[in-house]
């Protein structure tokens, strides 16, 4: 039963991987170097693709891998079925840990040590976000293929991009507009000046 | 309405909003689940984000189990995460099924370079909010920095490997060690402010 296998694979990956979604690209190509359901180059296609459509990375990946094996055995149902069993293979894993945890601190969370732990714990959290966002800088604002000095070394358009928004960000009446408005509007100034 | 499916039906309107990995959720969990509908608090957030990343599986999934928890148990839990998957697996078949060369496309191309764009405006954002509430005094604003700069290095910087620098570095730099790091910190912090009043 190939579904089977799917679910205990993308379980493992879930089990495995901590952290974002790029914590599970070492697991997929283990998958696809062992199973050999898909090469390298359908792996490099998938990601391209699940960082370029809404949703969380990870998930879209499993969905997109889970579809194109099912698919090349069992047709368009397959693919769909297979979509579903590796996305559910590989959430399984969080789901049941995290029940666990959020069970306990909904305990301890009141008492004084569990509480000086978080105390520490949320400055480093919001320390990680930040890293990840200067990543998530570099990879949006920097062209890494130019010498750095260089003019071509930034991306002018993205960066105006980003500051104009990160402005009305902090300015009254726009600041309450939803996220998704802003992103919106920038994948159609996107596409109007050639990003 | 029913709650259960209110939890399902709000993230998968976050699953939908989200481009890229489980940072990119924290601009619209500020705003649906804080600003809208006061589910949750800016602090508990960042604890979820810190277990979610110590924790086996991806943020974003971990982070939509701990929301539907804290409102409605197990179930809420479950409801909360296949929520966030359901947009996920539609439209990734669509695409899958009919639009092969999708990431290839100009149109794609220069939309999601504007997506990349915007995102960063709105994390910096949401960083800034964060902190309010998670840098609060001296000593957290020591973990932020020491943390926030080992976690820069760790990702930016490769060390030659198999030397003892590289093992030293990638140790440290690991989110588990710096969230570790970061809790210990707490209690001694907390220790030593409780032990200086009594």
């Amino acid at each position: 039963m190939i579904y089977l296998q799917f679910f205990f694979e993308f379980f493992k990956a879930g089990l495995f991987a901590i952290g974002g979604g790029l914590a599970t690209i070492p697991f997929l190509t283990d998958i696809g170097s062992r199973t050999g359901w898909f090469t390298s180059g359908d792996l490099a296609n998938m990601i391209a693709i699940s960082e370029s459509t809404p949703g969380p990375m990870g998930v879209n990946m499993a969905t997109y891998v889970g579809f194109h094996t099912g698919s090349l055995t069992g047709g368009a149902v397959g693919g769909i079925f297979g979509g579903i069993v590796a996305t559910l293979g590989l959430v399984c894993p969080s789901i049941i840990v995290i029940l666990i945890v959020a069970g306990f601190l909904k305990k301890f969370r009141e008492s004084r040590g569990v509480d000086a732990v978080f105390y520490g714990i949320r400055p480093a959290s919001t320390a990680l976000i930040t890293a990840a966002l200067v990543e998530v800088c570099a990879i949006a604002l920097v062209n890494t293929g130019a010498a750095f000095g260089t003019v071509d070394f930034f991306h002018w358009k993205a960066i105006l991009l980003a500051v104009a928004v990160f402005v009305c960000l902090q300015v009254k009446p726009l600041k309450k507009l939803h996220p998704i408005v802003f992103i919106a509007a920038s994948a159609v100034i996107g596409i109007v000046f050639q990003f | 309405m029913n709650l259960y499916f209110d939890l399902f039906w709000t993230f998968a309107k976050i699953g939908v909003c989200t481009f890229g990995g489980g940072y990119a959720m924290l601009p619209i969990l500020q705003r649906e689940l804080v600003e809208k509908r006061n589910w949750t608090t800016e602090g508990e957030l960042s604890d979820y984000f810190a277990i979610g990343q110590c924790t086996p599986g991806i943020i974003a999934v971990n982070t939509a189990t701990f929301v539907g928890h804290k409102l409605r148990g197990a179930l809420g839990g479950v409801a909360a995460t296949l929520g966030l998957v359901f947009p996920c697996l539609v439209i990734i078949m669509l695409i899958a099924a009919f639009l092969q060369n999708f990431a290839e496309l100009p149109v794609v191309v220069h939309a999601f370079n504007g997506v990349r764009a915007c995102v960063c405006a709105l994390i910096l954002s949401s960083v800034l909010k964060l902190r309010k509430s998670t840098v609060v005094d001296l000593p957290t604003a020591v973990v932020f920095a020491v943390v926030a700069v080992l976690a820069v290095v760790g990702n930016f910087v490769s060390f030659p490997t198999g030397t003892t620098l590289a093992a030293v570095m990638g140790f440290v730099t690991s989110p588990i060690v710096l969230v570790v790091f970061a809790g210990v910190a707490g209690l001694c912090i907390r220790a030593a402010k409780g032990g200086g009043k009594a």
